[in-house]
């Protein structure tokens, strides 16, 4: 299970919870994001299970707005490896829409997918692929 | 050792010959790689390469420090112009023309000898050594596309010539040629007195003979020009295209692939490919690569899975990270594995790497795995290759993702952005897409499909065909002559669709059709109403089996339903035609049994409800009687006819009900009915209108069949109020009319037999439910027939007066 933490701030990919991958756009409140991600990931696991074991493959992989605050919204994605991707947005982004949270998971994903793809990656590494740091930032140059 | 003094061009040289060598920039130089590769183009005998090595120290450090570098220099230079080398001799020989450095391959081209000091750019003097021969692939990385290659590249040469042919420059070449030599002997010589690249170079060692093994990347010196040798190492300090980054940005850098190869690249001229792309692979070097393909995966069509790729790039010694970087760039397709092509790119980014040079951050053009395509995998290479390679990428490389034509003609301009990547990366999450849009299955797809014509009855009883016919029958009302008949609109319920498809057997579609022609048809029938309600009807019916198929009793009820559905179809034209379906389903009502005729009089209202009741009874007895006892269908009539005659009243008065009603009688209570009755519904009235004037017995029962359709009719009338209604008398029109469809089972009688029974069940259970329905409307209606009726009774002696 990892965690990616997107936000027009951060991006957190954390697998089994410890963080595999972080980014965020305004460094400086990265600390602040962990935190978030870190309750957020209650709520992840909330939904995982509420989903049922029988129901694995129907279960949707986008988990939608997680728990939005006043100043940001959560949004959550999970692989069928429990792989938790994590997206802190700020609550001002109102142009986000939930297909827009719903494509960049998914290019996170296949991003993530990718790097898997990629022999010399060794699962729970942090991440380090440069095409995947491509991804991420290109996406949240397109958020913020 | 003791202190070396070196004149102003040899410190200049030297210092920029360390600073190729220390590639690390660790201020020492390991034994092997670029000092190695130094002293082999120095072509000196090997044990003289050792021994400077000894002298300097090196051996006795295990690495290079600078003043050991600078001492071996000497040495070198020393051993070339034939002095015994002593340590003493570094001082004490004068006048030292600067060590020169071949590759040793290319023996041929001339040798500079150092213009060194007068040719700062470039040098000729290279004799060509590094790539060998054919065109190697002028890699010239200095264009400013890789400027992660800078530092070392950032010679200001323009070379424009491939390394290889030596007439090219062969800027900074030296360094190339270095690797080479290191590689080469290592390779070609056997003798690998220094580890040399260690394992991994060993390969290329191996392979040497004619293979590219290393790719030296020359830093583009300035082209000057004499290009021929573009290996000759004396020129290149002093250009020290390699070791100082000049800012100036072109730099050519051929990326000499090696070894042993470079006897045979001599030969091969590239001229000027003139293409200067600082990755294009040389033929040799391509050979090479297509050797240690052959390796791993002795089909060059195959792949090279990721763990065995993996393990041979590991001996490069590279680290993981870079590694990873360079899989990342060459797995073209994302697929964990390494066709020849991507394996080609992978090895020739680590060698250029290795090099010195910096990966960049997107595949180089000519390294796109397409290239495999035009070498048919065949290690055709030469010059086709060499068009090959420049040439934009022929095709996807087989086996690759389509995306790959998009993404290679946008290579030429190298301007790959990310989002190209992302356009492969959108088709794998459309891959991705796929598989959970597969594991979803649409639900929407039987919908889909059905827009074609129902085939002759279908064995599979599907659920997919079963909505397929629902579908179908719910689109064609129109069609008179069978309900059944499947529209290709199914989707577009609105469009009634006459496209009257025919169930291939109305026993397939029995359930569907039952439910979606029941629901269809009256709706049609009734008033061109959007089918609404076919949704309605599927919904409950959706899952109904197609009807079963035509068995020896239901036959003959069928064939009564044929005769049905053909006054029903005439009624219903009728309808059509006056816009109401009472009018023809009137006008042929079977004979109205005496029971019901004591309730024709308004005043007797209690015995309407009676009769109503006893019409219900029939009623609901009726359905699924009907098809055995024509009886039965009189009461249906009965009730169909009153029902009719009440739709008729509400929907359209005067005309169609007189037309209809053959009977006076009739007319004046269903007229005195529907004026009565106007204002309350239409389905009350039509339930209380239709057993009064049933009652009256003017209904002219039609032959037995025409009950089971004016029951049907009926329903049909209060379909259009009642959505239930809708459906069911939809599934029993579907069901009745099917009937006469039979005829087509014969064909595939097991599995139809199986269909139809299901269907059968399947109807069975629908129609058992209409009926419970219809039977608790026509009581409601009935009930308000009775409220009204004693008002009117309350009102008639005010009337009077």
């Amino acid at each position: 299970m990892g965690w990616i933490l997107v936000a027009s701030a951060a991006v957190i990919l954390f697998l089994q919870n410890y963080p595999l991958y972080i980014r965020s756009v305004p460094t400086e409140n990265e600390l602040k994001f962990h935190y978030m991600v870190h309750t957020s990931l209650d709520v992840v696991d909330e939904k995982i299970s509420a989903m049922g074991k029988a129901l694995v493959d129907q279960r949707e992989l986008y988990l939608g707005l997680l728990y939005p605050t006043e100043d940001y919204k959560v949004y959550g994605y999970v692989t069928n490896s429990k792989v938790k991707f994590v997206m802190v947005v700020d609550s001002s982004n109102t142009a986000l829409r939930d297909n827009e949270i719903r494509s960049m998971f998914r290019k996170l994903h296949n991003s993530y997918t990718d790097v898997m793809c990629n022999p010399f990656y060794n699962p729970g590494d942090r991440i380090q692929s440069r095409a995947f740091d491509g991804m991420v930032t290109s996406m949240m140059i397109q958020v913020c | 050792m003791e202190g070396l003094t070196l004149s102003d061009a040899e410190q200049k040289y030297y210092s920029d010959l360390f600073s190729y060598c220390d590639s690390e920039s660790t201020k020492k130089v390991a034994a092997h790689g670029r000092v190695l590769e130094l002293f082999r183009a120095a072509q000196l005998p090997s044990d003289v390469v050792h021994q400077i090595m000894e002298l300097c120290g090196a051996t006795r450090l295990g690495y290079f420090g600078r003043s050991q570098f600078y001492i071996a220099l000497k040495l070198v230079a020393v051993a070339q112009s034939g002095f015994p080398l002593r340590v003493e001799s570094i001082n004490t020989v004068k006048d030292l023309p600067l060590p020169r450095f071949v590759a040793s391959k290319n023996e041929q081209e001339s040798r500079h000898a150092a213009s060194y000091s007068s040719d700062s750019e470039n040098q000729g003097s290279y004799s060509g050594v590094i790539p060998p021969p054919p065109g190697r692939g002028q890699v010239k990385k200095g264009s400013t596309s890789h400027d992660t290659v800078q530092p070392r590249t950032s010679a200001d040469q323009q070379e424009p010539v491939s390394p290889v042919v030596s007439p090219q420059q062969s800027p900074p070449t030296s360094p190339h040629t270095w690797r080479k030599h290191s590689r080469h002997p290592s390779g070609g010589n056997s003798e690998r007195p220094l580890a040399g690249p260690g394992p991994f170079w060993s390969p290329f060692g191996e392979a040497q003979s004619g293979s590219s093994a290393g790719d030296a990347v020359w830093s583009g010196h300035s082209p000057p020009p004499p290009q021929e040798n573009w290996v000759s190492f004396a020129d290149t300090p002093p250009t020290s295209t390699l070791l100082t980054m000049h800012p100036a940005s072109v730099q050519d850098q051929t990326t000499v692939r090696t070894v042993a190869s470079a006897t045979t690249a001599n030969e091969i001229r590239r001229q000027s490919s003139s293409y200067d792309d600082p990755w294009k692979i040389t033929d040799e070097q391509r050979q090479y690569y297509v050797n240690q393909f052959k390796t791993i995966q002795p089909d060059l069509n195959g792949f090279i899975p990721g763990s065995a790729a993996k393990e041979f790039f590991t001996k490069s010694k590279l680290p993981i990270l870079e590694l990873s970087h360079i899989w990342e760039l060459s797995d073209f397709d994302k697929d964990g594995a390494l066709t020849l092509d991507e394996f080609c790119a992978a090895f020739h980014l680590v060698v250029a790497r290795k090099n010195g040079y910096d990966l960049p951050e997107k595949l180089p053009e000519s390294l796109m795995p397409k290239l495999i395509d035009l070498e048919d995998s065949a290690d055709v290479g030469d010059q086709p290759g060499e068009v090959g390679y420049s040439g934009s990428p022929a095709e996807a490389p087989p086996s690759k993702s389509p995306s790959m034509p998009s993404l290679n003609q946008t290579w030429p301009e190298l301007n790959q952005s990310s989002e190209q990547w992302e356009t492969f990366s959108e088709r794998s999450s459309s891959s991705q897409t796929l598989t959970q849009f597969d594991s979803n299955i649409a639900p929407a797809d039987p919908d889909t499909a059905i827009v074609h014509p129902v085939p002759i009855r279908m064995t599979p009883s599907k659920i997919h065909m079963q909505e397929m016919e629902l579908k179908r029958t719910g689109s064609d009302h129109t069609n008179p002559t069978s309900p059944l008949l499947v529209k290709t609109s199914d989707l577009s319920e609105e469009t009634k669709i006459n496209s009257s498809v025919k169930f291939a057997s109305g026993n397939t579609v029995d359930g569907y059709s039952s439910s979606d022609s029941f629901t269809s048809d009256p709706e049609q029938i009734g008033n061109n109403v959007t089918r609404q309600r076919s949704h309605s009807g599927m919904s409950p019916d959706n899952t109904a089996p197609p009807p079963p198929p035509p068995r020896p009793q239901p036959s003959h009820s069928r064939s009564s339903s044929l005769d049905m559905n053909r006054t029903f179809s005439v009624t219903t034209d009728l309808c059509v035609h006056t816009g109401q379906q009472q009018a023809g389903v009137v006008a042929q009502p079977p004979a109205v049994p005496p029971r019901p005729q004591p309730s024709q009089a308004p005043g007797p209202v209690v015995h309407r409800p009676v009769d109503a009741d006893g019409l219900i009874t029939h009623t609901s007895t009726s359905p699924q009687q009907i098809p055995e006892q024509p009886n039965f269908a009189d009461f249906s009539q009965f009730e169909v006819f009153a029902a009719s005659n009440v739709n008729e009243e509400q929907d359209d008065e005067a005309e169609k009900h007189a037309e209809v009603l053959p009977v006076e009688k009739a007319s004046d209570p269903a007229s005195s009915l529907r004026v009565a009755k106007t204002d309350s519904k239409i389905e009350e009235k039509t339930a209380a209108s239709a057993p009064a004037n049933v009652s009256k017995g003017t209904t002219p029962l039609a032959p037995p069949p025409k009950p089971v359709r004016r029951r049907l009719k009926s329903e049909d009338e209060l379909r259009p109020e009642v959505d239930e209604h809708t459906q069911k008398t939809g599934v029993l029109a579907a069901v009745l009319a099917s009937q006469p469809s039979i005829p087509r089972s014969v064909g595939k009688d097991k599995k139809a037999i199986q269909a139809s029974i299901r269907r059968n069940k399947e109807t069975n259970t629908v129609l058992a439910r209409l009926n419970s329905e219809l039977q608790q409307q026509l009581k409601d209606v009935l009930e308000e027939r009775i409220s009204l009726e004693v008002q009117l009774e309350q009102l008639r002696p005010f009337s009077h007066l």
